[in-house]
């Protein structure tokens, strides 16, 4: 009997064991380096890109979503209709969908988010994505319609951005602390300073998470972020800060680097209603004497595309006009003699704190200086650059990366920061919002592409790049940045 | 005893008040909206003025001040813009790492300040004596982020014996804790012990010049035995002084280290709220800070008394 029983327990011991070893070969949890925490977890009232780079596809959704390559496929919503006029949508939400609190996901908190994010008091950073809305209709839990006051030829992309993301009335209270989404991650705990934990949801209603677990650390010092990969503290830093060491990481056989784009069109912005930036032969001048290579290799070490529109190259409809601009010191002093600056002129350069920004001013004021132009560099913080230069347009020059998808639509808006007014352009884009049919849509897109690099608004310089290092072995990984997001839905350990 | 307390105590009252007028000017002075910070670049002018509203930045200068003075003398330290949490708790999750690392370093460094200076001291002008010397002009010399750097790579990439930073938690146990608190605390510590020993050392010299040293090896004292029993207890109201302040410096002044160590403590947090413009972060944190040198100051006030007689008769 005891000898039995000692058999029973053996067997029993040795099937724990041979389990906790087929446990331990596969490694279910990712830790994940971002350089920059979320100030909360709200994305629907904050422009934080790391809050998406949390969140995004992970923990929230949205009724469509952003694939890998930047385009646009179901979320919430598998299938829609839209009516003949372009101006009313029918969304067919997905069956048996339940936020991570057990409540149920229809219509009603479909019709409670895009109402919360257009309403009067609405704190939402991307409000204009919701401008065209004129009602939210629950037809059944499982039917919206969207009725839009014109036609939106944007508007299944718009649904797809971060701060469009369904949340429910339950649970919007302690959202900025506890976010609770419908995604295949849900939040487990977050140790304000250094990490945030999401854990698997069982409960998914789509394809479900390979991972059981995943952690994101937050480390900004780009040494420290060397040092954190380096000593394997973490599986994976997505937008490793420091361009200049991946060389070292492709050559360490522990590591795969990724390298591709972000939407950021890195530019040059001139002040369009400033003297001499009001006189187009100076902007055409300034953008002759830029070498666009030798700021990406000076700056970001190689990483990063040369543009010359305000357009993300890897977009099917992005127009390669960099020809329009090319680098001609020659052609560039002509030009500033033609606009009566023989002798070249004096202006302000002033810098926010990104590393493109710091290090790329050092290089185009070299560049502008060789032409006789005199850029004199301030560097300033963001808060100041905000209120300075993108608020009081105080400035001559400045370089920031506009990192919004698909925003050509801030040439259209004569007030902003680089004040450009063209009723021409403003026209285009009104019909392009207005319009569908993909045909006609390219159409006109390459006339707005075209139209301003015409017109040398401002210089345009790189695409930013985005790299990513992480361990051999895991799969899954977004090489591109086409918004703001880390999602490990689909990532796993191939070892 | 009990005048000089009042006293104290009145000074530290109005350090304080002074303190927070000068914090809250200046911080509110500079030139940034936290609400076009946190709103990005795509903002309407609505939204902006619906946040500003949410977060009470269109009340007057005057009444903000009050509000904020008001609230901190019942504890609450306001809401932080940019996180939307209480700025106490967060304070105190970032002091739960500060203070333990200010400490761990403070104790390393008199671990080795102390008897290194003594040991110079006694030594002076001897080989032990030029290599204390020489090592702390060294440790003096050394910026400390430096240090830590070069520990990291030998300490958690080379020989993997620490992570490259980042804090376990003290749920994750102490020795955990302290463990991710190692390589910092060394990295701030070197530099501070450095400058202890030197200061314990000269001022050992000093003392032992004195009179009553002299006096101590006529009657048959060995140059050990008076160092001991005379010079040292003299000797200390310098290093003293200097133990306070570095003290304060550890405390606020971790900010690299911090960074370096990716560690969640106060100085990142004072850090990341100047550039995001979280102003009643900035204010609460820095007039805590404020509060504790102050504090710091008043204790050494009173450990002079206790290490020195004549003074504690004065009082």
């Amino acid at each position: 009997m005891s000898f039995i029983r000692f058999g029973a327990a053996t067997a029993v011991a040795m099937a724990l064991a041979a389990m906790t070893t087929g446990a331990a070969l596969a490694k279910t949890d990712v830790t994940l380096a971002l350089q920059l925490e979320p100030p909360h977890l709200d994305p629907t009232s904050a422009a934080a890109g790391a809050i998406d780079s949390v969140l995004y596809a992970n923990v929230f959704e949205g009724l469509t979503r952003f694939a890998s390559d930047g385009s646009i496929i179901p979320g919430l919503a598998q299938s829609w209709e839209i009516s003949e006029d372009g101006k009313t949508y029918t969304f067919h939400l997905a069956e048996g969908v339940t936020f991570h609190d057990g409540t149920t996901m229809d219509a009603e908190d479909v019709k409670f988010s895009l109402d919360r994010a257009r309403a009067e008091d609405s704190a939402n950073a991307q409000k204009a994505l919701f401008a065209a809305i004129e009602s939210v209709e629950v037809v059944d839990p499982q039917t919206v319609k969207v009725t839009l006051s014109a036609p939106t030829g944007n508007f299944l992309f718009n649904m797809a951005w971060g701060d469009a993301v369904i949340v429910a009335p339950e649970s919007i209270e302690g959202i900025k602390q506890t976010p609770i989404g419908t995604g295949a991650f849900k939040f487990t705990n977050w140790v304000q300073g250094d990490s945030i934990t999401l854990d698997k949801n069982a409960d998914y209603w789509g394809t479900p998470a390979k991972l059981d677990k995943v952690t994101f650390k937050f480390i900004s010092d780009p040494t420290a972020a060397f040092a954190a990969v380096m000593a394997e503290d973490v599986d994976i830093f997505a937008g490793f800060p420091a361009p200049e060491n991946l060389p070292q990481f492709e050559a360490d056989p522990r590591f795969q680097v990724l390298k591709g784009n972000t939407e950021g069109e890195t530019i040059l912005a001139m002040n369009n209603k400033q003297a001499p930036f009001d006189n187009p032969t100076v902007r055409s001048a300034v953008a002759h004497a830029i070498d666009r290579q030798a700021i990406i290799d000076g700056a970001m070490f190689g990483l990063g595309t040369p543009i010359g529109t305000h357009f993300a190259p890897h977009n099917p409809d992005y127009l390669d006009l960099t020809a329009l601009s090319n680098y001609d010191p020659e052609k560039s002093k002509a030009l500033l003699a033609e606009a009566g600056f023989a002798d070249g002129f004096k202006t302000t350069l002033k810098l926010p704190p990104p590393s493109y920004a710091r290090r790329g001013g050092e290089i185009i004021a070299a560049q502008l200086r060789a032409v006789g132009i005199d850029a004199e560099i301030s560097n300033l913080e963001w808060a100041q650059w905000l209120e300075n230069v993108f608020k009081g347009k105080d400035y001559g020059m400045t370089i920031v990366s506009h990192t919004e998808p698909f925003d050509i639509g801030i040439y259209a808006r004569p007030d902003y920061y680089f004040q450009y007014d063209n009723p021409q352009f403003q026209a285009d884009f009104a019909e392009l919002e207005k319009t569908s049919d993909p045909a006609k849509r390219t159409e006109l897109i390459h006339k707005l592409e075209t139209t301003i690099a015409e017109d040398h608004v401002n210089a345009y310089l790189f695409e930013l790049g985005f790299a990513t290092i992480a361990k051999k072995g895991l799969k899954g990984l977004w090489k591109d940045a086409p918004t703001q997001a880390s999602d490990m839905t689909a990532v796993y350990w191939d070892e | 005893m009990l005048r000089y307390l009042l006293r104290r105590l009145l000074s530290l009252v109005v350090s304080l008040v002074v303190a927070s007028m000068v914090i809250f000017a200046m911080v509110e002075v500079v030139p940034g909206d936290p609400a076009a910070y946190m709103l990005g670049l795509n903002a309407q002018a609505d939204t902006l003025a619906a946040l500003r509203e949410e977060l009470g930045l269109n009340g007057s200068l005057v009444a903000r001040y009050f509000d904020w003075v008001g609230g901190m003398v019942q504890g609450d330290f306001g809401t932080s813009y940019t996180y939307r949490t209480p700025v106490a708790g967060m304070v105190a999750d970032r002091v739960a790492i500060s203070l333990p690392l200010a400490l761990y370093a403070l104790a390393l460094s008199t671990a080795i300040a102390f008897p290194a200076g003594i040991w110079a001291a006694a030594r002076r002008g001897r080989a032990a004596d030029v290599t204390v010397m020489g090592v702390t002009q060294l440790g003096v010399a050394i910026p400390n982020f430096w240090f830590a750097m070069l520990m990291v790579l030998v300490f958690a990439i080379n020989l993997r014996w620490f992570n490259a930073g980042g804090f376990a938690g003290w749920d994750e146990g102490f020795f955990a804790a302290m463990k991710s608190l190692t390589l910092p605390a060394i990295a701030l510590a070197l530099p501070q012990a450095s400058i202890l020993a030197r200061v314990m050392r000269s001022s050992l010299l000093d003392t032992l010049n004195e009179d009553f040293i002299r006096t101590a090896r006529a009657k048959g004292l060995t140059r050990g035995q008076a160092l001991r029993r005379h010079a040292l207890g003299n000797a200390l109201i310098p290093v003293l002084t200097i133990l306070g302040m570095q003290f304060a410096f550890l405390l606020a002044g971790g900010i690299i280290i911090e960074n370096v160590f990716y560690l969640p403590g106060l100085g990142r947090l004072v850090f990341q709220a100047i550039s995001a413009r979280d102003l009643i972060v900035v204010e609460s944190v820095v007039m805590l800070l404020v509060f504790a040198v102050i504090v710091v100051n008043f204790v050494v006030d009173l450990a002079y008394a206790a290490v020195d007689p004549r003074l504690r008769a004065r009082l």
